[in-house]
């Protein structure tokens, strides 16, 4: 952000290079600063302290419904997001919103649009949400269908790369190394997740050559809504995959939430970028990378990685990744994609 | 107005002309000419704004059905066999949520061994998902009940699944009367959702529900369900005030007032066993028939009464509990606390076999001496299935049994069934 | 709650004629199906009940295949497969003596064969012996069809011949039903087929029965 002598000025205020509110034209500031803001997913639910998926789901919604002027319905996967917003009696939702199963939001989200377009009701929008498990595992048919047919819907992917709700097992989106409660790290050769290919959601989206993709993280706010508006200023089938951290499976501090989701993407591990029609169009960059370990070492679901002697042969490994996404998606300045 | 014409597409114009707002289809044997005919139907620009949303597979079907009908959608969709399996879970997911989702169910038996041939093997399976299951005897029957299904559907807040025997009904030609667009308008308003997605009125729908307040749920499922064991025959009722035929209802007796036996089932085969019955009767063989057409809700009291006068009941069922023997008896069996009669199940037609007016003929005649084991397998070829036993009984590798019947029979397809 | 009494094959309403059962047997590919269905709509064009089906399962071409009509003035009820069929209708000869195609076929009952051999040459004199010889014809039903609609589709045409063989229905009937199904050019050709099949029948039997 430049002053009035053109200077360059760099905000350090918050620790995380995020300007705030009020520094901001009000048309900058984020949906949250107004008192007007849906509170989609109100106060009350149920998650736990420093939750990246509350997080994340309620700046999305309150953006999303900005963007539709409220006329919006969501189609909502189960899993931590649908259980902690729906304790019975009580919802936290406060737009119509559906639960089906498991492996089915987005289908029901296609169905939500079809029954709007029989209507002529086009000015309602849709929006399908799910964590990881259930659209990189168990609803990635229902998603592919979806994409395929090009049915109206933003489908948001809340990524905390593990099945949380049922008590963190590994799920297409686990990370190599990670542990979960089925992927401990038991002797020598099972140091936490396999080396796998992984499952690139986002880039499995841009194979579909759908209208748009982008990738978020709960450290950049702005971002995560900015990418949603845009989204929902779009037709057609549309994906964010969201960087979501779960103190609670990942064994990190309530209050590291966001600091993880910085670290992240400062380390490379997690690209933050747009595309459209298949291509990238866009890319977060780097603003002071970092080596994998700072990442990892918060978290204790990497703690053996870190044990005596440290498993330096899996950092680098994991380095080599990150490594590979900064020279994919030019993620440092003065680099190109 | 009257046509001849195959089923299935008896089937596709009458949804056609029920205005179903959003159609899911995915293809699977024996009904993929529902799905044709109804895509047809919406390109021809004859449904209006209807929706045809083709799926990749029955799952994603019946939660785009789920999804539709829960924006306030009439919503229609169609499978069979594997397909009605695949989409389990959804089945009873759209009961418990209320979804007034009508189903064409083209029954076919359920593998392994595959097979795409006609048994009730499929909708037996769920017959405990929540959904109402009515039963088609021939595809004049078969489109009627898809309006009166929309109707009860939507009156009662739950899904219907409308039954007819795959192949033998849906790829049968046969005369239909086909209603009006006028007519069916008439008998069918437009639909009005109990509970909707809509931004003017947000509610949440789906929530987890616990110990506390789940029995009441269900029970409530069970309450609509009894309640729709009146619904039925009013609907049926006023289907033929308005369409001038019968049609549907719980049960159909056929000679059944003084028959000492009666012979139950479910589908076309009512067809044959009424032309065996006929026979019988002209040898003055006091025997008549009983249609179930309600599976579920089961029509404890109207089967009750219908055999109070009997002596013996012959049910003769499409399908196999493995492990116990009959599903429709066990049932029948309930409606008959306190009265005494013999009670024979037949097991018949498991995987498209056919069941013949001869086979049932001698069927009926050890029924009235009372010459029937309480569990009988119609036409079964004993003498495979013997060696099979033996065979395995030998031990080691004995090799999958399918394979090796099917060895044994010689080339299947150089004999006409 | 009950219907009336439907008919069946037993009650016969006076002055009606009996259900009459086809089966028509074929492979694959050449239209056996069609055929029993259009059989049904040409006696549903007279005014009378028809049930058509098939006997066979997944699509595949030059496999075997059976379908089946029944037709008459009261209303069919049953659903088995024909057992005792009043005529039986044969589009392919390469079946004859792999199937057991003849199995149930009525004493009185009609045989057309789609091979410009006649039943001698088919080696089913035998068959001559069990039935009556003169409702048992074949007609080169395939080379008619590559006359008059350009295709080696014979089942339109066979129907043309079943109605001159049996009389069991119009030609007429069968003409409609054809017309109806297969639109324009297409349904014009196949229509001539039936005809010139019919004809063709008619002529054999005037032969055969020195009539």
């Amino acid at each position: 952000m430049a002053d009035s002598n053109g200077q360059r000025v760099r905000f350090y205020q918050v620790g995380s290079f995020a300007a705030g509110n009020r520094l901001l034209d009000p048309e900058q500031r984020t949906v949250q600063a107004r008192m007007d803001r849906s509170n989609t997913l109100t106060s009350g639910h149920r998650a736990c302290q420093g939750c990246g998926e509350a997080l994340g789901a309620r700046y999305a919604l309150d953006a999303a419904m900005r963007a539709t002027d409220g006329k919006l319905i969501a189609a909502n996967a189960t899993g931590c997001l649908e259980v902690f917003s729906t304790p019975f009696p009580e919802s936290s939702w406060q737009l119509p919103w559906i639960h089906s199963l498991f492996g089915n939001a987005p289908a029901v989200a296609s169905g939500v649009a079809a029954a709007l377009r029989a209507k002529g009701r086009e000015d309602v929008r849709v929006i399908g949400q799910g964590g990881d498990g259930g659209t990189v595992d168990i609803g990635f048919g229902c998603l592919s269908g979806m994409f395929e047919r090009g049915d109206d819907v933003l489908y948001v992917c809340y990524d905390n790369e593990a099945y949380m709700n049922t008590g963190v097992q590994r799920s297409g989106a686990t990370p190599p190394a990670a542990r979960t409660a089925n992927t401990k790290p038991i002797g020598r050769e099972h140091p936490g997740n396999q080396f796998g290919q992984g499952k690139d959601l986002p880039r499995i989206a841009m194979a579909h050559g759908i209208p748009y993709v982008a990738t978020a993280t709960v450290a950049d706010l702005h971002d995560l809504e900015r990418k949603v508006e845009a989204a929902m200023e779009l037709h057609g089938p549309r994906y964010i995959h969201v960087f979501v951290p779960c103190p609670l499976g990942w064994g990190a501090a309530a209050a590291d939430t966001i600091k993880l989701a910085r670290l992240v993407v400062e380390s490379g591990l997690f690209p933050v970028f747009e595309a459209a029609g298949g291509e990238v169009v866009g890319v977060s960059k780097i603003r002071h990378q970092v080596p994998v370990e700072d990442y990892l070492k918060p978290q204790r679901r990497y703690a053996h990685l870190f044990g005596d002697p440290p498993r330096t042969d899996v950092i680098e490994r994991l380095q080599a990744i990150a490594d590979a996404n900064i020279a994919r998606y030019g993620l440092l300045d003065g680099e190109t994609a | 107005m009257l046509r001849q014409l195959e089923g299935s597409a008896a089937v596709a114009e009458t949804v056609g002309l029920c205005r179903p707002e959003v159609v899911c289809a995915y293809p699977i044997s024996p009904q993929t000419h529902i799905v044709e005919g109804l895509s047809d139907l919406v390109r021809a620009g004859r449904l209006g704004s209807c929706e045809y949303v083709t799926v990749e597979s029955e799952f994603a079907a019946l939660s785009v059905c789920i999804g539709a009908s829960a924006t306030g959608a009439r919503t229609y969709t169609a499978t069979a066999s594997q397909g009605l399996l695949y989409m389990a879970e959804a089945l009873y997911n759209a009961s418990g949520l209320g979804l007034p989702i009508v189903m064409t169910v083209a029954n076919r038996a359920i593998g392994a061994p595959i097979n795409i041939w006609n048994d009730h093997s499929d909708a037996m399976s769920q017959r405990d998902c929540g959904w109402i299951q009515l039963y088609a005897e021939d595809n004049q029957e078969a489109a009627d009940l898809h309006v009166q299904a929309f109707s009860l559907a939507e009156r009662l807040s739950l899904p219907v699944m409308v039954c007819m025997d795959g192949f033998v009904l849906t790829h049968a030609y046969e005369r239909v009367d086909l209603p009006t667009a006028e007519q069916v308008d008439a008998f069918l308003p437009p639909f009005e959702p109990r509970q909707v997605l809509d931004p003017a009125d947000p509610v949440t729908i789906g929530a987890m529900v616990g110990p506390e307040a789940f029995a009441e749920v269900k029970y409530l499922a069970h309450a609509k369900q009894m309640q729709a064991l009146d619904a039925i025959p009013e609907v049926a009722a006023e289907f033929e005030r308005a369409f001038g035929r019968p049609s549907g209802g719980l049960v159909r007796g056929y000679r059944a007032e003084d028959a000492e036996t009666i012979v139950i089932g479910l589908g076309s085969v009512l067809g044959t066993i009424e032309d065996t019955v006929d026979e019988l009767r002209e040898d003055g063989v006091k025997i008549g028939a009983l249609a179930i057409k309600s599976f579920r809700p089961f029509p404890l009291e109207e089967v009750r009464a219908a055999l109070a006068g009997a002596k013996r009941v012959v049910v003769l069922e499409k399908a196999l509990a493995v492990g116990i023997g009959g599903i429709v008896s066990a049932n029948v069996r309930m409606a008959l606390s306190g009265i005494a009669l013999h009670g024979y199940t037949v097991i018949a037609g498991l995987g498209g076999r056919p069941i013949t007016r001869r086979s049932l003929r001698a069927l009926f005649e050890q029924a009235i001496e009372d010459r029937l084991e309480p569990l009988t397998f119609l036409d079964l070829d004993r003498e495979r299935v013997e060696a099979e036993l033996e065979r395995m009984a030998s031990g080691g590798r004995s090799g999958p049994h399918a394979e090796n019947i099917l060895r044994e029979s010689g080339i299947v397809g150089a004999r006409s069934h | 709650m009950k219907r009336a009494t439907r008919g069946s094959t037993l009650n016969r309403v006076e002055g009606s004629r009996p259900t009459f059962e086809v089966r028509i047997h074929g492979r694959g590919g050449q239209g056996v199906v069609t055929a029993a269905e259009l059989l049904s709509v040409a006696a549903f064009d007279e005014g009378r009940h028809a049930q058509a089906f098939p006997s066979f399962g997944s699509e595949r071409t030059g496999a075997p295949v059976v379908s089946f009509c029944r037709f008459g003035d009261t209303p069919i009820r049953t659903r088995e497969p024909i057992a005792e069929p009043d005529a039986l209708i044969v589009q392919d000869p390469t079946l004859l003596h792999q199937v057991d195609l003849f199995a149930g076929l009525r004493p009185q009952g009609y045989v057309l064969i789609n091979s410009s051999r006649d039943f001698s040459e088919l080696g089913l004199d035998e068959l001559s012996e069990r039935f009556r010889p003169e409702r048992l014809l074949s007609v080169p039903a395939t080379e008619l069809a590559r006359e008059h609609v350009g295709r080696p589709m014979p089942n339109a045409a066979l129907l043309g011949g079943f109605a001159a063989l049996t009389g069991a229905l119009r030609l007429d009937s069968v003409i409609a039903a054809i017309r109806e199904r297969f639109r324009g050019a297409v349904g014009e050709r196949n229509a001539a087929a039936a005809a010139a099949c019919f004809h063709e029948v008619e002529r054999e039997r005037a032969v055969v029965t020195g009539a």
